[in-house]
Parts: C-alpha cells; sequence; structure tokens
C-alpha cells in the first residue's frame, strides 16, 4: 500500500484506502481515497452502484469501512462529535406524526437541549429554507419540494461543519429541482458549511460543485476529479452559459470513460 | 380546487357520495325491518310458544320489565371485558417492547405466547377455574384471548420503522430510550391501535366464554351467565334479551376503539385520512 498522501492544511476529513464489503459479499468500495477541504461543495458522481451512497454513510460513521480509515484531522470531540455533521437523505425521511417544528428540532431534542433554548435555531433554520410559517403543519400537508426543505433545515439546526446530501433532489421535478439547487447554493454561502453532495446528474452536480468526484463502479473507486472553477453566486445566468455547457460536456466524458472503466453491471 | 368545486362534475360526485353514504345507512336498516316483520309473522301464524321461539316484541318487552337484571349483569360482563382489555393492552404493548429490546426474551417467551393464543379458550377456562378465584379466572380469560393481537400488532409495528429515521436517530446519538420513545412508539402507534381495535371485540368473548363455563361452575352474575341461566329455566325471552345486550355491547366497543383510532391517526396516518379528490 502507497504511504498516505499528506493532509491538505484545510482538510476537513480523509477517507484512506477505504473499502466496503458486505456481508452478502458485494464489493461496493475498493482502495477509496477522498479528501473533504472545509467550507468547498464537493459532489461524488457517478453510475448507480458506484458506492457513492456507501461511502457518505461511512464519513457519517452510519456503516463502518472494512478496511482503510476516516480521519478527521482536527481533534473532535466525542459528546458533540455527532452533530459536526448533518445528513439529508433521498427521501424526505421526516416523521409523519409530528409538525415540521417537530421535526426540525429533533436533532437539539436528542442532544438534551430543552425546547426553551431550541426554539430560536428551530426558527433560524425554518427561516433558511423559507418554512417559517409552516411550522405548526404535518409533514403530509406539504408538496415534495417543501418536504426536503425541512429535511434540510433539520439538518441545518445542529449548525453542523459538514453537510452529507444523498441525491436529495432526485425524485423532484425539474423545476423545483433548480429552485432548490439555488437555495441550496445561497445557504451554503451564507453558512460556508462544507457540503458533500451524491448525485447521478452531470448538471446538478456542475451547477453546485467546487469540485466534482467521478466514481467507476466494481469495485467503488475513485476515477477521477475535476474542478469547477467558475465563481459564485451561480444562478439562471450560469445555467445558460457556455461556460457551463463546456464544464458539463467535460464532465459527461469524465463521466463516460469511469462507467467504461467500471465492469459490467 | 375553487373552480373544480363549482363543476357538474365535482358535484355530481359529492352527490354520489351523500347517495352512498344514506344507503349504506338505509339499507341494513330495510333488511332489519324485514327480517323482524317475517320473525313476527312466523311466529304468530305459525303459533310458535314463547319457550320455542319469542316473537321480537315479547323479546323487547323482556328487556324492558327484566332491565334491572338485565343492566346489572351487563355492567359486570363490561367491567370485566374492560379490565381484560386494559390488561390486554398494557400486557402486549409491554411484552413486545421488552422482546423488541431484548432478543433473548422474545426468543424464550414468545413459543409461549403463541400457545396461548392457539389453545382454545373454551378449554382453558374451566382449567382455569379450578386454580383462581371465580372474578379472577374470567379476568385471565378475557385476558389471555385479547392480549395476543395486541402483542403481535405491536411487535410488527416496532420493526416497521423507517430505516433512514432510524440512521437519522444514530446519527445524533440517540439513546435505546429516546428511540423507543421517539422513534418506534409513534412509528407503531398505527399498528397498536389496530392490534386494540381487535382486542376490544376479544376481550368480551373471552370475558363471556369464561362467564359460561363458571356460570356452570354454579356461580357469577355476568350477561353469559344470565343467558346460560335463562337457558335451564327455559326462559328463552330473556336469552335473546341477554344476547341483544352482548350484541350491542361489541358494536358500541368496536365503534369507541374506532373513534380514538381515527382521533390518534387524522392528522397523519394515510388509514385516517380523508382523501380530498
Amino acid at each position: 500500500m502507497p504511504p498516505p498522501t499528506a493532509t491538505r492544511s484545510d482538510a476537513l476529513l480523509a477517507l484512506r484506502g477505504v473499502g466496503k464489503t458486505f456481508a452478502n459479499g458485494t464489493l461496493a468500495l475498493k482502495g477509496f481515497d477522498f479528501e473533504v477541504h472545509a467550507s468547498e461543495f464537493v459532489s461524488l458522481l457517478g453510475p448507480s452502484g458506484c458506492g457513492k451512497s456507501t461511502a457518505l454513510r461511512i464519513i457519517a460513521g452510519l456503516s463502518e469501512p472494512s478496511e482503510g480509515s476516516v480521519v478527521w484531522p482536527s481533534p473532535r470531540t466525542p459528546t458533540d462529535g455527532e452533530s459536526r455533521i448533518g445528513f439529508v437523505f433521498q427521501e424526505p425521511t421526516l416523521m409523519p406524526w409530528t409538525t415540521v417544528f417537530n421535526n426540525v428540532l429533533l436533532p437539539l431534542k436528542l442532544k438534551g437541549i430543552p425546547s426553551g433554548r431550541a426554539r430560536e435555531p428551530v426558527s433560524a433554520a425554518l427561516d433558511r429554507v423559507g418554512l417559517n410559517d409552516f411550522g405548526r403543519v404535518y409533514p403530509r400537508e406539504l408538496s415534495g419540494g417543501m418536504r426536503m426543505r425541512v429535511s434540510i433545515a433539520r439538518a441545518l439546526v445542529t449548525e453542523p461543519e459538514l453537510l452529507l446530501m444523498d441525491e436529495p433532489f432526485a425524485a423532484l421535478d425539474e423545476i423545483t429541482r433548480f429552485k432548490l439547487n439555488n437555495d441550496l447554493l445561497a445557504v451554503w454561502q451564507t453558512l460556508r458549511t462544507t457540503v458533500v453532495f451524491v448525485t447521478h446528474s452531470v448538471f446538478e452536480s456542475v451547477y453546485l460543485s467546487n469540485r466534482i468526484v467521478v466514481m467507476a463502479a466494481r469495485p467503488g473507486r475513485v476515477f477521477t476529479e475535476l474542478a469547477i472553477d467558475a465563481p459564485y453566486p451561480r444562478d439562471q445566468n450560469f445555467r445558460t452559459s457556455p461556460e457551463y455547457a463546456a464544464f458539463c460536456r467535460r464532465t459527461s466524458e469524465a463521466l463516460a470513460q469511469a462507467m467504461a472503466a467500471g465492469g459490467q453491471p | 380546487m375553487a373552480a373544480e368545486s363549482g363543476s357538474p362534475l365535482a358535484r355530481g360526485r359529492a352527490e354520489g357520495r351523500k347517495r352512498d353514504r344514506a344507503l349504506r345507512i338505509a339499507l341494513p336498516l330495510i333488511v332489519l325491518a324485514l327480517v323482524l316483520a317475517i320473525w313476527e309473522l312466523a311466529v304468530r301464524i305459525g303459533n310458535i310458544p314463547p319457550y320455542v321461539l319469542p316473537d321480537p316484541a315479547l323479546i323487547l318487552r323482556t328487556l324492558v320489565n327484566d332491565w334491572s337484571v338485565l343492566f346489572q349483569s351487563l355492567l359486570v360482563t363490561l367491567l370485566t371485558t374492560f379490565e381484560g382489555f386494559l390488561l390486554a393492552a398494557v400486557g402486549g404493548v409491554g411484552l413486545a417492547v421488552l422482546f423488541n429490546q431484548s432478543r433473548l426474551v422474545e426468543y424464550s417467551l414468545y413459543p409461549y405466547a403463541v400457545i396461548l393464543q392457539v389453545t382454545p379458550i373454551v378449554a382453558v377456562a374451566p382449567l382455569l377455574l379450578i386454580y383462581l378465584p371465580q372474578p379472577l379466572a374470567v379476568l385471565a380469560c378475557a385476558w389471555i384471548v385479547a392480549f395476543f393481537p395486541v402483542l403481535a400488532n405491536t411487535t410488527l409495528g416496532l420493526r416497521s420503522v423507517d430505516r433512514n429515521l432510524t440512521d437519522l436517530f444514530s446519527l445524533y446519538g440517540a439513546s435505546r430510550w429516546q428511540i423507543l420513545w421517539n422513534l418506534k412508539l409513534p412509528s407503531a402507534l398505527p399498528y397498536i391501535l389496530g392490534g386494540l381495535r381487535i382486542a376490544g371485540g376479544l376481550s368480551l368473548i373471552g370475558a363471556v366464554v369464561a362467564e359460561i363455563a363458571a356460570g356452570s361452575a354454579g356461580s357469577g352474575s355476568g350477561l353469559a351467565y344470565r343467558i346460560s341461566e335463562s337457558g335451564y329455566r327455559l326462559n328463552i325471552p330473556r336469552m335473546f334479551a341477554a344476547l341483544l345486550l352482548l350484541s350491542v355491547a361489541g358494536i358500541v366497543i368496536f365503534y369507541l376503539l374506532s373513534l380514538i383510532n381515527y382521533l390518534a391517526l387524522r392528522r397523519w396516518h394515510e388509514s385516517a385520512l380523508e382523501v380530498e379528490r
């Protein structure tokens, strides 16, 4: 095994030679090297089955790597360690039996913060996603896009250093997705939270990210990396610019090569 | 939406729903009236004596005349049913939670819960009456019959928790207790309420079976005891009157539990939502 590469000074976390084999023998990841820098927006892009969700779950600590390690260079205090991470799932994953407010409150409640002190951060998080008037509403009374906003507000309520998003907008229609892309970028620019965003959409990854990590499947590994060094804020003009189209073409080509390099499904 | 509601199609549909509801109430009543009329006629024309088959009018008169006796018995049976139901609810949910928390306890006890369920209660009741004082034996029967659906449903509910939500809870370092209280029990609630709805009817059945068994052992004053007692005395009208009260009690229990179910779930669960189209 090659010696681990030096960690960049602003690295928030690094995955070193991470492998994951599931109990049924599926090799999801092998030799996965990946570094996340503070305040960046990085996307993991790849075909389905390339282990990008698995990588995200390993970062979150929801899954243990079979080999390799996850390194947080800055010391991590175990008591509030979990609050360093916010996670947004593919589905909104809200508790249907309670209100939007209580859903966003959940992370603070689980950390034992009394509801008196939690009221303010919950309102702030709901504000950030434009849902301040919806605290008393039940999730099923909301549209799919609004539910996803609640899910994002919940992930933001602990003010995490690292926001992990697992194809959060895949199930939404294009208009809603564009709107949420813009809102997510606005939130990211305000908070400067580091984001790791898993997607299988070339266009989405180019629009959002500083950096795209293209993955290949069977076994899941990093195929190549692309820097998207277009300035923020990005908006509708960027979406229709030749620059954006050029980034998308390059990313598509990289993805095509990654898929050719990956084994047959 | 506003434009929709005025359209002939929507209006027609609303009227259709109203007609449907009226039919659902009216048709069973018409059937009831027909059956009662035929019954009454058959008894009168055939001159059937009341100790063979009383006519509906006589049953109603018996119900009114014997009301004080029957009502006392109804209260006894209802109290047993209620206690049995309460114990079944607490025991069923409690045991399911215990099973959910500890595999070992589940493996050790679950087979016996099944055995309790599959052994016919009619066969168990006489034995219970030997070893337990009579009120306790009756209660035990009501409990045995009623607790299993609560246990089985709650067990299923506690296992049917959204996986992502479970991940979310562990991401935020939730304790076992927090997971149980804030995640598992709320998501199991529709299942628990479904189990309770079945248990309500079953605890009445359990109480009745035990009373019948106890009645033949010579004591008791519940409705079922009245039925067997009246049977020995060939007081057939009173048998019917008591039976009528039992059915009404069963219906009331069922609808009461359905109402609780609806009130608890109407804000969020598919089963209780009124769909607007």
